[in-house]
């Protein structure tokens, strides 16, 4: 599904990766793990297709298309979704209706007509109901005023309501206490399927109790230094970074 | 990579031609340039007025004559030249019509071109609409209908023909023709407008539309609005306007009286849109407007307006809220882009006891353009009790743009209660990024973004107008992206 070659990446003439190699499949659950100022959420935003980051060498492929030419909303009509780690404010736009111009611009970008309000509604509600979303949430400005849980659910919601094939979640886990936490967890487990695939970008190990990994990646100095199954997030949360680092720098 | 940043946005700003720039070949019988008394009397005579509007009209240039362009204003032009301009244009087909079949196939194509077909109006709309081209009416719908409820909706001047005792009584008494330069320069020379008269009890059951237009090269537009809603009668009132492209200034004076008599409510709302100039600030209509309503016991007036072209605006739609418990209302939404310049707002005069008002102002400004609000909230002595609640926010779009908030206070009764909010946002990357990655274009997360921003404003427009009004803001903002 998503392909990663040599990817090097930079902001403002400041190299950040270094060579990233990745392959996802669909139904595999990835994690990438690092400390402060490895990369993570650059990897996340290059994926996406943020404007400030300059791709300067290697490929992105994703389902097979070489995506590093695309804009960020044609990444995102292909199925690329991020869940952001500072989701932002929108004033006066009612979830409901973020979400609806989401979807009838993706629809659109598909050729097809927008989606019937009775549609809408149903796909609304089903999925408010899946992640236990009080309905008077959706009729509140995006993101204003919302606590960090609420900020974090709203981003899994909107997941559920655009159902992408690649879900990366920028460090979803920060700023939640351990309900929010689990509510979303549950969230994303519940929308996994054997055909989507899930991107975990975190610094701690907690989340991936609640969203299992099949596989995790240490990401230190803008390369991906170790891979391994769920036991290296354990090792990670034992030991912490400093081994990795030794390790790299020896 | 369509990459987006804050210079791709003010390239794209910059670049949105004016959708709506084009011009209509009508014969117009236009009088030669230059004011003076004769022009004020030959337009007179030309409208076949009665002896006491000419001498109304001679006493308005008079005092002109004498008065200074205001300029304390935050805005910045070259003065128009007042004998550079010609004060009277009419279209020179058929005066009047029974049915659409007989107008000028090339006006049809011109409101064909606005997407405001008279016909689609009349059969979906239920909007009665007294359509002003170049000073004119040249058509007027609904008039039977209305005639039921004994309502008047007519141009200026068939009402100073055929209801001269209400023209005189009104006429002035809310703008006086000395109330300022522009307000004075209009008394004189107004070519035409729109006349309201909703009777005792009257519910106006349509909302009461006029699309004004300029259309005529060097042609100033002088438009006079009466409107009186008689005791316990209602009226929503729709005021819309585009121009054409031209490359000399357009001088835009019109001015608007409301009367609100004992427990009456006027609803009146605009929507603006005026040529603004082009991307390199050439062009574009002046727009110096005397809007202000009078209400007296009980009544309520509301102001909405939605302002999105004009190369200058000068434009404070007021309230006199001289009854007591009477109600005053304002709400705003004001874009500039490019070079356009706005200065614009409300004051709201309590004079009455127990007088309330409410102002919120939604100033958005883009490219090199400046964006001011000015608002007046004035508490008398004799008004106890009397209180006032204003918001404004600005909204700005990269880094050449100017917001400016000029609120004046003036309470002089101590029981007064008086609220202002204000703040000031920008358009971020991150929102744009963020509603980039959710598949929504830049181009449509600048619209939607600027929707939520003026959303408080929006709703308080009628439903038909509110699409409009959102289409324009549209225009007035987006790029040519696409």
């Amino acid at each position: 599904m998503l392909k990663i070659k040599n990817l090097h990446a930079s902001v403002e003439d400041k190299s950040i990766l270094k060579g990233i190699n990745l392959e996802i499949k669909p139904g595999e659950v990835h994690a990438i793990m690092g400390p402060n100022g490895s990369g993570k959420s650059t990897l996340a935003s290059v994926i996406a297709g943020k404007e400030d980051y300059e791709v300067t060498d290697g490929d992105i492929f994703f389902e097979g298309q070489d995506i590093n030419e695309l804009a960020a909303e044609e990444r995102a009509h292909k199925g690329i979704f991020l869940s952001f780690q500072y989701p932002v404010e929108i004033p006066g736009v009612s979830v409901t209706n973020f979400m609806k111009t989401a979807i009838n611009e993706t629809r659109k970008a598909k050729g097809l007509e927008d989606m019937p309000a009775k549609d809408m509604l149903k796909l609304i509600r089903e999925k408010a109901e899946l992640l236990e979303i009080d309905r008077k949430f959706l009729s509140r400005s995006l993101n204003e005023g919302f606590s960090g849980g609420e900020k974090k659910r709203n981003e899994i919601f909107q997941m559920a309501m655009l159902e992408p094939k690649l879900a990366i979640l920028d460090e979803t886990d920060s700023g939640l206490d351990i309900d929010a936490l689990r509510i979303v967890a549950n969230g994303v487990n519940k929308l996994k399927s054997k055909d989507n695939a899930v991107l975990v970008i975190t610094h701690y190990q907690r989340l991936l109790d609640y969203i299992v990994p099949d596989f995790v990646h240490v990401l230190y100095k803008g390369r991906i230094v170790k891979s391994g199954t769920k036991e290296l997030a354990h090792e990670l949360e034992e030991k912490g970074y400093d081994w990795i680092k030794e390790e790299v720098n020896a | 990579m369509n990459k987006y940043t804050e210079d791709d946005l003010r390239e794209e700003l910059k670049t949105k031609e004016y959708e709506y720039g084009f011009y209509t070949d009508i014969k117009s019988d236009t009088f030669p340039i230059g004011l003076n008394e004769d022009i004020v009397k030959a337009i007179s005579l030309k409208k076949e007025e009665p002896q006491w509007m000419t001498d109304w009209r001679l006493e308005a240039f008079k005092a002109w004559k004498e008065m200074t362009e205001p300029e304390w204003a935050n805005v910045h032009y070259a003065k128009p030249d007042f004998q550079a301009i010609s004060y009277y244009s009419a279209p020179n087909s058929k005066p009047k019509y029974n049915s659409l079949d007989e107008v000028d196939p090339e006006l049809l194509a011109t409101f064909a071109k606005l997407g405001i077909s008279l016909d689609e109006q009349k059969k979906l709309s239920n909007v009665a609409m007294d359509v002003v081209v170049d000073s004119v009416s040249v058509a007027t719908t609904f008039k039977k209908t209305l005639g039921e409820k004994g309502i008047i909706f007519m141009s200026i001047s068939e009402a100073i023909k055929e209801h001269p005792e209400l023209v005189k009584k009104y006429i002035g008494t809310v703008v006086p023709q000395k109330d300022n330069f522009y307000a004075a320069l209009n008394s004189a020379v107004f070519s035409d407008g729109s006349f309201c008269y909703i009777p005792k009890g009257v519910h106006c059951p349509m909302e009461l539309s006029t699309y004004f237009r300029i259309n005529q090269a060097g042609t100033g537009q002088f438009e006079r609005t009466l409107v009186i809603a008689d005791e316990g009668s209602y009226v929503s009132y729709l005021e819309g306007c585009t121009a054409p492209s031209r490359d000399e200034n357009q001088l835009h004076a019109a001015v608007v009286e409301l009367i609100a008599l004992d427990n009456a409510e006027i609803k009146y709302s605009t929507v603006q849109n005026w040529y603004p100039g082009n991307a390199e600030g050439k062009g574009g209509v002046y727009n110096f407007v005397t809007k202000r309503g009078l209400c007296e016991t009980n009544a309520k007036i509301s102001w909405t307006q939605v302002e999105t072209g004009s190369a200058v605006t000068w434009k404070y739609p007021s309230c006199v809220l001289k009854g007591d418990n009477s109600v005053g209302e304002f709400y705003s939404i004001a874009v500039t882009n490019n070079y356009q310049q706005a200065d614009t707002g409300t004051k709201m005069i309590h004079l009455g006891k127990n007088t309330k008002s409410t102002i919120i102002s939604k100033g958005i400004s883009a490219g090199k353009s400046q964006n001011s609000y000015r608002g007046l909230v004035k508490i008398s002595p004799n008004a106890d009790n009397a209180r006032n609640f204003s918001q404004c926010d600005s909204l700005l779009m990269g880094n050449d743009c100017g917001a400016h908030t000029f609120p004046y206070i003036e309470a002089k009764n101590k029981s007064a209660r008086i609220e202002h909010e204000a703040t000031t946002s920008k358009i971020g990357e991150d929102q744009i990024f963020y509603c980039n990655q959710r598949g929504i274009s830049t181009e449509k997360a600048i619209a939607l973004i600027v929707n939520g921003f003026s959303k408080d404003v929006l709703n308080k427009l009628p439903m038909e107008f509110a699409v409009e009004a959102q289409k324009l803001l549209e225009i007035s903002l987006e790029g040519s992206v696409g």
